[in-house]
């Protein structure tokens, strides 16, 4: 009797540990497949970047960022593109950055909570959540042919201006609640009022958090395809739109904003569309371009969110 | 004495009242503009569709099957696209979702704080990456490895920018996922363990549930961003529209049929011009309905602790 007992009560231990190593193995197991799904994203990363580098490689001279496009693949370059780019950029950055940063102040610093307010942020999170393909249908039908902008590089700008303005908004909002409100009582208290208060303590206290959702945005918008096509964006283009200075009085010149333009995403799309693999190698070279760009941009944006995060102890 | 010098003062701070008052005016429109924006999406697509919809019926929209606006019997059926877009969204999802929870779960239960502070910024990359290049990374890699497997594959399908668009959404269920996780209170972990289950026990059967409106919420996001992504499919799925839910064969989605059609010279004022904006409607319609479902998760479902 006394002998069974203890059998059992073996058994039962045994029934026991083999639970808890089945467990535990589960567990390693577990881990296993998510360190290994993990790298596989990692290396699926590496590998687009490599690839891209590998099959531009041919095409990284200087005559490849000198030479407009042209039908002879190896004559081709992404001057026109690159220029379109960096002014559309320019136009996006003036117009967003402004509005984005003055939204967000008002919604978190200003505005009382009201329906207005309420109505506000859910169209700032709803825009969030517009496919970029939309606010290029908007263009089309508001900029281009309502306001007879044009397929210019203003549309293109204030287009992307559209899309980035959720993100600059976000960000500036985040980075404003983070500081807290004594700040903001120690300022009134000394007599400043609620611009000054802005301007002078929440504004330069948040600036690194704004920064890293303005970089982010501009990268954003530096890869963003698909609404510039639809507004009509043309994808050949030999010339250059107009020089931004000039040696006359006033020496600023807006020509260039009528301008007829292409940007490096449409470039490398419309190499990637043509059957021969020679403008293959060119769309390649053209995407290199934009992913370091893209991710220099990324990498320098989460660098500097990360040295905030660590610096501000309030 | 005292009047002279009170009264300078009065108008100085009157000034500063008014100032206050211009720039906070001049904020408030600031942010009036996103409600502007979305006022403007809705007015223009509804106005250019209106004349859409009196050259072709609503029933022949919903109900016709064929997408033909460039033959000389031309059909109007918008399930043809939008067949496209499940097709390319399904297939997205099946490599979204998996990938997407499981790195959710292992970086917010099993990672430790520095594997976490190296692995979400790999993410963040991956989700700042352009889809043009995604596209090309579908239409020259994906495909033709795809095609080693299964010969019959054509050049342009729907598996291949499926898969891509897959892995570009895993980041966002995995983000999303990952704070809800991450939200759920310690104690809760520490009454699993205390009670003996492993880490896998208690992500599985204590975490997850408690986090399910988020990780919920992260998958709607994710067909969200997959209903309206639109380079990849418009470079490797073809812009050929085909009413099929097959991912081997080529079709074009919404978005894919928008670029195609922007590409083209189609004059201001067309039926084919039209055309677009009906699309983009309906493509808009698909996605607030899925923003508002999210939206409707994360608060009925919410858990309050």
């Amino acid at each position: 009797m006394n002998q069974n007992q203890k059998t059992s009560d073996s058994k039962d231990l045994d029934v026991i540990r083999s639970l808890i190593k089945k467990h535990k193995r589960n567990d390693f197991i577990f881990a296993g497949v998510g360190m290994l799904v993990i790298a596989s994203l990692t290396i699926t990363l590496l590998i687009l970047f490599l690839d891209l580098v590998l099959d531009g490689y041919p095409r990284f001279t200087l005559d490849f960022f000198s030479n407009f496009p042209s039908r002879k693949a190896l004559q081709a370059g992404i001057l026109s593109a690159w220029i379109g780019s960096a002014l559309v950029l320019l136009v996006t950055f003036v117009v967003a950055v402004p509005l984005g940063v003055a939204a967000g102040v008002y919604l978190e610093e200003y505005a009382k909570k009201n329906w207005i307010s309420d109505l506000i942020e859910i169209n700032v999170s709803n825009l969030a959540g517009v496919p970029s393909i939309i606010y290029g249908l908007l263009a089309l039908g508001l900029f281009v042919y309502s306001f007879g902008l044009g397929q210019s590089i203003l549309t293109a700008g204030l287009t992307l201006a559209l899309l980035m303005l959720p993100i600059v908004i976000v960000a500036t909002r985040e980075s404003i609640r983070a500081i807290p409100v004594h700040i903001r009582e120690a300022a009134f208290a000394v007599g400043a009022t609620k611009w000054q208060v802005v301007l002078n303590h929440v504004l330069p206290y948040s600036y690194g958090g704004i920064l890293t959702g303005v970089i982010i945005g501009m990268a954003r918008a530096i890869g963003e395809t698909a609404p510039v096509i639809t507004i009509g964006a043309l994808t050949f283009i030999a010339f250059l739109p107009p020089a931004p200075i000039s040696t006359e009085i006033p020496f600023l010149n807006f020509d260039w904003l009528e301008a007829a333009f292409t940007v490096l995403p449409i470039q490398m799309f419309n190499w990637i569309s043509r059957p021969q693999h020679a403008f293959h190698v060119n769309a390649a070279a053209t995407g290199a371009v934009i992913i370091l760009l893209t991710a220099a941009m990324n990498g320098f944006a989460i660098r500097l969110r990360y040295k905030i995060r660590k610096k501000i102890k309030w | 004495m005292p009047q002279s010098s009170i009264s300078p003062r009065l108008a100085r701070s009157l000034k500063r009242n008014v100032i206050e008052r211009i720039i906070e005016v001049g904020l408030f429109s600031s942010a009036v503009v996103a409600v502007f924006i979305t006022t403007a999406i809705v007015y223009v697509l509804v106005t250019e569709a209106i004349p859409f919809f009196q050259h072709v019926s609503i029933y022949d929209f919903l109900t016709d099957t064929v997408w033909t606006p460039n033959y000389s019997i031309k059909h109007y059926g918008i399930s043809a696209l939008v067949a496209g877009t499940i097709t390319t969204t399904m297939v997205a999802l099946v490599v979204a979702i998996p990938l997407g929870t499981l790195t959710a779960i292992y970086l917010s239960e099993f990672a430790s704080h520095k594997v976490r502070e190296t692995i979400k910024p790999i993410l963040e990359l991956l989700v700042g990456v352009p889809t043009v290049v995604f596209g090309y990374f579908a239409l020259m890699l994906v495909t033709p490895f795809l095609q080693t497997i299964y010969p019959d594959l054509t050049t342009f399908n729907m598996l291949g920018p499926g898969i891509v668009m897959g892995i570009m959404i895993v980041p966002y269920i995995a983000s999303v996922s990952e704070d809800a996780m991450r939200a759920v209170p310690m104690s809760m972990r520490e009454g699993a363990y205390a009670m003996g289950a492993t880490r896998f026990q208690t992500a599985i059967k204590v975490i997850a549930p408690a986090a399910t409106s988020g990780i919920v919420a992260s998958y709607i996001l994710a067909i969200s961003r997959a209903v309206g992504e639109t380079m990849i499919v418009a470079i490797a799925a073809g812009q050929q529209p085909n009413f099929t839910f097959n991912p081997v064969e080529s079709a074009a989605t919404i978005t894919a049929y928008i670029v195609s059609v922007a590409l083209g010279d189609l004059e201001h004022g067309t039926v084919g011009y039209q055309s677009i904006f009906a699309a983009g409607l309906t493509l808009l319609v698909m996605t607030l309905v899925l923003n508002i479902i999210g939206h409707w998760v994360r608060k009925r479902y919410a858990e309050r602790y």
